[in-house]
């Protein structure tokens, strides 16, 4: 595990966190919503750094683990398909459908590649207009435009043999849900660096308001994290409930207009299931009518299939920050990154697997 | 997934109505698409995500983030680790 004098700004860091210490004055809960902030927490080994009154739970914003399982058994079928292509983002390759995953249909003989980009899907349908050639399009609100500009090219282009099967989430409805739950014990949230980059932080100023509660957008790298905290600490010893932004140097408060417009254009916003989670009104986006034509989910027919996760495992506490990942009896046991039994032990995001990369569990032991 | 990488733009072209940089991640140059930041000039840097800039940022603070997910091994999911090859995938239509 790695520890604070590992840091390169060791020195910030370590006054940050006596910061933290001097000012807390009792216990509260913190909840980090974004799957690469808990990367970065767990790997440097933060929490354990804090003062023990503060409390990190680890939130839903990894969108290989919240892709509805429907939406993956969906992915499978059309990869399974012997005229579809389909492409995808590594991550999504292992994640666990109900019955396979789309890297045993790919080692079956399916048609599955990898891509980096958006861009790197359309260059496959160009390159093989005699495939039918099927995007996953997932992610939050930081690839919601990217992925945008891939239907809008696809359609300007005529671009006939390209659709995308779209599984877009938003992370205001999340918080939302999670401030509603009876359950909740979150106090303040680290709102997500890249995803207020696009968005902008208007959003959160409501949710602040209307359930008093501190936010702070965050970056990615510890100085950052531990400065979030610090702000979040502050705010709730003063009784302080409103929006601040850490991450100056890549979120300003209108967010990135030219990406949110591309955004508009493409997406509607719908009700969507998360994985773990359940439906969130108003929490997804789908393509617009006029992007029929490039809608996998129009284009071809896809049969409903009936969806089953493992019992044992506990992933949609986890990713409702309501149990840790050690909390879980097949957590290391019976659920391994090569073995998952829940999305949140596949994704390098994944609170589950950020705990075992991280040996959080020979710790605890 | 929401990691975003930081480059150096060492040209801008224009193509389809797109302008794309030729962007530099530490040893390694890919095409980025610039839609989204139309202020940014070459000699800028670039917060990129997917293939595509979403924010511009200074270069003291560029490298240092370069060198952290580089250290994080978090390169490789965007396409930039070590077993990447030059000018591959990403390429502009």
């Amino acid at each position: 595990m790695k520890y604070i004098d590992e840091y390169r700004d060791e020195r910030l860091a370590r006054a940050l966190a006596a910061e933290i210490s001097r000012q807390v004055t009792r216990s509260w809960v913190l909840m980090e919503i974004c799957g690469g902030q808990t990367h970065t927490l767990m790997r440097y080994g933060i929490d354990e750094l804090l003062p023990p009154q503060i409390e990190l739970v680890h939130g839903p914003g990894c969108p290989v683990c919240v892709t509805a399982l429907e939406t993956i058994d969906k992915a499978i079928q059309l990869a399974s398909r012997p005229e579809v292509t389909l492409v995808s983002y590594g991550d999504m390759l292992r994640v666990p459908g109900s019955h396979s995953d789309l890297f045993r249909v790919k080692a079956g003989g399916g048609d599955v590649r990898v891509v980096y980009s958006p861009v790197d899907a359309l260059n496959v349908a160009r390159a093989n207009p005699e495939r039918r050639v099927v995007f996953f399009a997932i992610g939050f609100e930081t690839t919601a435009p990217a992925n945008a500009m891939a239907a809008w090219q696809a359609r300007r282009e005529g671009l006939r043999n390209f659709s995308m099967l779209v599984s877009h989430v938003l992370v205001p409805p999340a918080i939302r849900l999670l401030l509603n739950s009876p359950g909740n014990r979150v106090q303040a949230f680290i709102a997500p660096g890249h995803v207020c980059t696009v968005m902008g932080y208007r959003e959160y100023e409501a949710l602040s308001r209307e359930f008093r509660v501190p936010i702070v957008v965050g970056g990615f790298e510890p100085v950052d994290l531990l400065e979030a905290i610090s702000m979040l600490v502050a705010q709730l010893e003063a009784g302080r409930a409103e929006v601040e932004n850490q991450y100056v140097r890549s979120v300003c408060y209108e967010g990135n207009l030219p990406a949110q417009r591309i955004m508009q254009e493409v997406f509607e916003v719908c009700d969507r299931k998360w994985r773990g989670v359940g439906p969130i009104p108003q929490s997804g986006l789908k393509l617009r009518p006029e992007f029929a034509a490039h809608d996998a989910e129009q284009v071809f027919e896809l049969a409903d299939v009936a969806t089953e996760e493992p019992a044992v495992c506990i992933s949609a506490q986890v990713l409702q920050g309501l149990k840790k990942p050690v909390d879980c009896p097949a957590f290391a046991r019976t659920c391994t990154p090569e073995n998952p039994l829940g999305a949140p032990m596949v994704s390098a995001e994944g609170a589950c697997a950020a705990y075992y990369q991280y040996r959080r569990h020979a710790v605890k032991a | 997934m929401c990691l975003a990488v930081p480059g150096k733009i060492l040209e801008v072209e224009e193509r389809d109505g797109s302008r794309i940089g030729r962007v530099q991640f530490g040893g390694i140059t890919r095409p980025a698409y610039l839609d989204f930041v139309p202020e940014a000039v070459v000699g800028d840097y670039i917060m990129v995500h997917v293939g595509f800039a979403i924010s511009r940022v200074n270069a003291e603070e560029a490298a240092r983030t370069y060198e952290l997910l580089e250290e994080m091994g978090l390169l490789e999911s965007e396409g930039l680790g070590p077993e990447s090859s030059p000018d591959t995938g990403g390429d502009a239509p």
